[in-house]
């Protein structure tokens, strides 16, 4: 029993009976409102798994929530709550965007120019939060909320703006192809390269039919940044220092209010990142008016709560919500299930797996009523 | 931190183990059988919204009617997905490419460039695109679909100026473009040719509201545009259009709907619709390609002459008198009798002759 | 011992656990109608436990409790109180905001039939109760305008009105005056001579022999005896407690003083509410002298502290260490100087419970060479001067350098945190409350480290509510109130009563009964 008790308080074992568990309720409210549950379980499975396409699809979608993920987390371990992710990432997508359009480098230089202005322009709006704590007491909650929607209604200014705004569209110009961050995009449309990805369903499948770039290579190379400055760096020190025991900060030189300057910082340069790299390497290499949230910023906030005690758990969170986001939509297409129930199940899943942090005390609290009763 | 650094290890084996899986996964090409593939040789048909939604009560329900129209006739299965903003467009384009549908569409000149990347993507696949025409650079996948929407917004222009008794009319367009252009200039030109009857001046306002779904918007606009003195507004907005005409409900005025007869939003106060029938172009186009006809990389253009726009049959808020001229001037656009302009340039033209 | 009705409390065979460590191990315990009993034990020893246990706080892995010689079965506190039990934790519950008579009625639910409280009618019965047991409070005073001794009293009478008939007090002297707990005692004997039991939770022997008829003694986790208090005496409930000889004061040599090294200079200082906490204030601290501040808590050595390590503002006046002005620079520039600081509350300012036990050693050396270099950490040296303390200070487990530092005990902390600011080689050193929470072996351990320190020439400043401790260590002792210092006294010419009066406020020229 004691033996199956600290299998129990394994964090991996746990998660992966945290998913099932989820799955498992998930079926219940399917069952409930009329899908059948195997049926859906199976759709959710080959959407992602049954073609190299999905999966790497799948791969490519879980780059910016990751790294928003990641963003999150490493307030969180400051102390900070980043609710701002999403107002970060949008303020990212519209810098790079701009730059994108308006420079015309050599690639070699584009690109690291134009992420860069993003990661900037989202370190700045974190910054700024950071700025507002740290001098006027302000709470980073509510003034990321307030950037969230000024990032919002940003970005669909300069969607509609006259220099960048494409006409017969909702959005701005693509830009330049010289800054894109896809692997192999013009050889890929190429006849060559058609002629021979023709040849190779794995390849074809997999690069030419998906936004094939460096993005989640970078975001797991973040993570391990991540990890680098939260632990082998006297300024991450500090960041942890403050994020558990502000006054013992405070009584040990540090300086608390800098410190959380810094950390929004690099917290918003995540986001900002995430924002940065999804305009150069997938979809229309645009932004165009919001009418909604995209989530991306938010979903990083669920990835943050799932990936637990490490930053590397930011990778597999982000592919697990990514995966079940991209099963979702294909859910919603092959049974027609309305996409609130997709979201309600995305819901549940992710609810368990939270929860997978409180389960030693849940293995604790059974196996005492358990000698209880012997 | 001895502890971190293992768990550091173990993550890495865990990553590795990950991908190795993944990998594995993705060679092999695991599946299960989930029973809803039954009827894969079925011919099928499936459209992609704009963010307007299937509920627009404007294009997107009548490409959907149209399509529907279709698959009950030919027995073929027909779908639509619907996009929250344009992010989706991609997703669902793509996602249905996966799905075993012979013609994708894509409703709404938005979707444009997310057709033009997945046929080229995709190049096994057939993509139809509503409201746009690429050119000669149609790829030879893909088949444009434009309305020469000029022609019906003439007649109800023709119409709002016949009708209007304070000499001021408005127009509200979505997002500015080719497309609207031709509903703007159209309507002008139309409500210019009636005042030039009745010998009088008649200002047209005309106002965008860089959307196509926000119809608080459209409410607001119209509303002023009714209390600048318009009695008439017609709407070229998708979903901003439903807000239009709400207005004119809330104030008593008339508006004229679009795409549809949109009578049933406001029995009272639609005077007429410029119907653009988006649906018997998609059904068309459906057809032809079900019968086996090439239709890919061409433009199709429909109008009065294909019966793809036009009036309503009733229009119970119109005068008699007024409807049976219109009739009379859509013959004589049939004819080319009358040049119907459709941007700034043809319409300068037009106001010279 | 049989079950009868003429013990209030009787607790048989309790066990309890906390994950697998055994806090108590088949603990009995008896407890007299109307008498003042105490428990007496080390920290950790299961003491609290055991109370939270009959306070149906935490429940009993094993074991039964009879009340008045009947079974009783309290889940939770709820059911404590509805039993007659009633408890003042070492922390009061109590609403800053509200006045004490809402305070006292609060949650009592003594409503009538539309659901309100009849203030009048309650107000009358609350001071009733003071009548009966000779608690004098103000009943329209804010709880936060009062003081420490005023807000026990509302504890106690908040729980007489409820109705209890046996009354736990948890560590009730920790925060009092030498004035306050002599009516704390009077207080207990008028509850009992009214027929109520008391039981006090403490490891203050000198109370126990004051106050107390019977003592039962705890020691890791076993009941060791119950004593009756007059045939004891302190030092034989020291050994008792504590399972070894002890010595309940430290030896002290006197110690030759060396040149000024620390100064305070005319400073006044204002709180976090605008209020000016320290008025004018002035001391010097020579080497080899360990200078001791006694006060009742909340007459300004919080903001005297924080002036002094930089985290707050002075108004005026100067602060110098080896003649260089520190005040209002910041606290790294203060550490930099030469000044270390343990703190009284450890787990709030002096270490990161979550963090490992070496992480904890760097806490104000993350910056310094060789700790790290070039802004990153160098996880081997911080290990092996983790290894090289835990040596040094005996600190148990000897593995526990990578375990959290929650797993460890209070003393053992306190240790590792002492010994990371004497590593700092600080030339003066703040020692606030040093002893507070520990047992008996810490603390003589921690006085001895104190005065091993002084005698190797370094400055110390000592500030302190326990008087006793002062007297034990300091050689020069200084007495705040309100912000001032009102007395200062040799070791020598030190006298407990009149510095106890001082404390209180009283003058310093008046006479002492």
């Amino acid at each position: 029993m004691k033996k199956l008790d600290n299998i129990l308080k394994n964090p991996l074992v746990s998660t992966v009976l945290a998913i099932i568990l989820g799955f498992m309720v998930a079926s219940v409210i399917l069952l409930a409102v009329g899908y059948k549950p195997g049926q859906c379980l199976a759709v959710m499975f080959n959407a992602v798994f049954s073609r190299p396409k999905f999966i790497m699809n799948v791969i490519i979608k879980s780059s910016p929530i990751i790294l928003t993920g990641l963003s999150v987390f490493f307030a969180f371990k400051s102390g900070l709550f980043n609710i701002g992710a999403e107002g970060q990432y949008i303020a990212s997508t519209i810098v790079t965007t701009i730059l994108g359009i308006i420079l015309d480098l050599p690639p070699l230089i584009q690109v690291p120019v134009i992420v860069l202005g993003g990661v900037l322009a989202g370190a700045l709006l974190g910054a700024a939060v950071g700025f507002l704590k740290a001098k006027f007491g302000i709470n980073e909650v509510i003034t990321s909320i307030m950037f969230n929607w000024i990032a919002l209604y940003l970005c669909n200014y300069v969607s509609n703006s006259e220099r960048f705004h494409r006409p017969e569209s909702d959005g701005t110009f693509s830009i330049r192809d010289s800054g894109f961050t896809n692997l192999f995009y013009n050889w890929k449309f190429s006849k060559e390269g058609r002629e021979y990805l023709k040849n190779n369903q794995f390849l074809n499948d997999a690069v030419l039919k998906t936004d094939f770039s460096l993005n989640f290579i970078i975001a797991v190379i973040m993570a391990f940044v991540v990890w680098l400055i939260l632990y082998k760096t006297v300024k991450g020190y500090e960041f942890r220092v403050s994020g558990i025991n502000v006054d013992a900060a405070r009584n040990n030189g540090m300086c608390v209010e800098r410190n959380i300057v810094y950390s929004m910082l690099i917290a918003g340069a995540l986001s900002g990142l995430a924002g940065a790299l999804t305009v150069t390497g997938t979809g229309s290499h645009n932004i165009h008016v919001l009418a909604i949230f995209e989530n991306n910023g938010f979903n990083g906030m669920s990835v943050a709560l799932i990936a637990g005690g490490t930053p590397f758990g930011c990778i597999f969170a982000g592919l697990l919500f990514s995966g079940l986001i991209y099963a979702g939509q294909s859910l919603q297409f092959k049974t027609g299930a309305p996409s609130e129930i997709v979201n309600i199940m995305i819901g549940v899943i992710v609810f368990f797996v939270a929860l997978t942090q409180f389960m030693p005390t849940l293995v604790d609290m059974i196996s005492k009523r358990r000698n209880k009763d012997v | 931190m001895k502890r971190s650094i293992s768990s550091v290890w173990t993550y890495f084996i865990l990553i590795i183990l990950f991908f190795a899986i993944i990998i594995w996964m993705s060679f092999s090409g695991i599946s299960i059988k989930t029973g809803l593939d039954d009827d894969k040789d079925r011919f099928s048909v499936a459209m992609v919204t704009d963010t307007g939604g299937i509920n627009d009560r404007s294009f997107n329900t009548s490409s959907w009617e149209g399509m529907k129209e279709f698959a009950s006739r030919t027995g073929s299965k027909a779908r639509y997905v619907e996009s929250v903003q344009s992010s989706d467009y991609y997703t669902n384009i793509d996602k249905l490419g996966d799905e075993n549908v012979d013609l994708i569409f894509g409703i709404g000149f938005g979707l444009a460039d997310t057709i033009l990347k997945s046929s080229g993507i995709n190049p096994e696949l057939n993509y139809a695109i509503v409201d746009f025409s690429y050119g000669d650079d149609t790829p030879d996948n893909v088949s444009g679909l434009v309305f020469r929407a000029e022609e019906s917004s003439f007649m109800v222009g023709y119409i709002a100026g016949m009708t209007t008794k304070t000499n001021a009319v408005g127009f509200v367009g979505g997002i500015a473009g080719q497309v609207i252009s031709q509903f703007e200039y159209g309507y002008r030109a139309g409500v210019d040719y009636a005042a030039k009857k009745r010998g009088v001046n008649i200002d047209t306002k005309v106002q965008y509201a860089e959307s196509f779904s926000d119809s608080a918007k459209g409410k607001a606009i119209a509303l002023k545009m009714f209390s600048d003195g318009c009695d008439i507004v017609f709407h070229a907005a998708g979903g901003v259009g439903v807000g239009v005409i709400e207005g004119a409900k809330e104030t008593n005025n008339f508006a004229i709907g679009v795409d549809m007869d949109q009578s049933y939003l406001a029995p009272k106060n639609v005077l007429t619709s410029a119907i653009k029938n988006v649906g018997k172009a998609v059904d068309i186009v459906s057809t032809d390609l079900l019968n086996g006809k090439n239709i890919g990389g061409k433009t199709f253009s429909y109008g009065l002459k294909e019966g793809c726009v036009g009036l309503p049959d009733e229009n119970p808020n119109l005068d008699k008198k007024i409807y049976e001229e219109a009739i009379k001037i859509q013959e004589e656009i049939i004819s080319g009798k009358i040049f119907v302009p459709y941007d700034l340039e043809t319409f300068k033209e037009y106001q010279k002759r | 011992m049989e079950i009868s009705k003429d013990y209030a409390v009787q607790m048989r065979g309790i066990m309890k656990s906390f994950g697998d460590f055994k806090v108590l191990d088949d603990v009995n315990l008896d407890v007299k109608k109307g008498t003042i009993h105490a428990i007496l034990g080390e920290n950790g020893a299961g003491k609290s436990t055991l109370m939270n246990i009959l306070y149906g706080l935490y429940t009993a892995d094993a074991g039964e409790i009879y009340l008045n010689g009947e079974v009783a079965d309290i889940k939770n506190p709820h059911l404590a109180i509805n039993n007659g039990i009633g408890m003042v934790h070492q922390h009061f519950m109590l609403i800053d905001k509200f006045t004490v008579l809402q305070n006292i009625i609060l949650g009592s639910e003594n409503t009538n039939k539309f659901g309100v409280i009849d203030m009048k009618k309650e107000k009358k019965r609350v001071i009733e109760i003071i009548k009966e047991y000779n608690l004098k409070v103000d009943l329209s005073s804010r709880i936060r305008n009062i003081s420490v001794g005023m807000q026990q009293r509302v504890e106690i009478l908040k729980a007489l009105y409820r109705g209890v008939d046996i009354l736990i007090l948890d560590e009730p002297t920790a925060v009092l005056t030498p004035m306050e707990i002599d009516d704390l005692i009077d207080i207990m004997r008028d509850l009992v001579k009214n027929g109520k039991t008391v039981i006090i939770i403490t490891h203050k022997l000198k109370e126990i022999i004051r106050s107390s008829n019977e003592c039962a003694i705890i020691r890791k986790g076993k009941l060791i005896g119950s004593v009756k208090v007059e045939d004891e005496t302190e030092q034989s409930l020291a050994e008792k407690m504590v399972g070894r000889k002890v010595r309940l004061s430290v030896e002290r040599t006197p110690s030759d003083f060396g040149k000024d090294v620390f100064e305070v200079n005319d400073i006044s200082v204002r709180s976090i509410r605008g209020i000016q906490t320290v008025k004018n204030l002035s001391f010097k601290i020579r080497q080899g002298e360990i200078f001791g501040i006694a006060g009742v808590e909340g007459n300004g050595q919080k903001e005297l502290i924080e002036a002094i390590i930089g985290i707050r503002n002075v108004e005026s006046g100067k602060i110098k260490i080896n003649g260089k002005e520190i005040q209002n620079t910041s606290n790294l520039n203060v550490l930099n100087n030469g000044i270390s600081i343990i703190h009284d509350d450890r787990h709030k300012y002096g270490c990161i419970l979550d963090f490992t036990v070496s992480e904890n050693m760097i806490l104000n050396k993350c910056r310094q060479k060789p700790f790290s270099k070039n802004g990153l950490l160098n996880d081997s040296v911080r290990d092996k001067f983790t290894d090289e303390l835990i040596e040094k200070y005996d600190v148990r487990p000897k593995n526990c350098k990578n375990m959290r530092m929650a797993s460890l005990s209070g003393g053992n902390q306190q240790k590792l945190v002492i010994g990371r600011e004497i590593s700092n080689n600080p030339d003066l050193l703040i020692a606030v409350q040093p002893t507070r929470g520990l047992d008996v072996g810490a603390i003589e351990y921690v006085r001895k480290t104190l005065i091993d320190l002084r005698d190797k020439g370094k400055a110390i400043l000592l500030i302190s509510l326990e008087l006793d401790e002062i007297l034990d260590v300091a050689d020069t002792i200084s007495v705040i109130y309100n912000g001032e210092i009102v007395g200062t006294f040799s070791n020598e010419t030190a006298d407990e009563n009149k510095i106890g009066l001082l404390m209180a406020g009283g003058k310093n020229n008046e006479k002492i009964g």
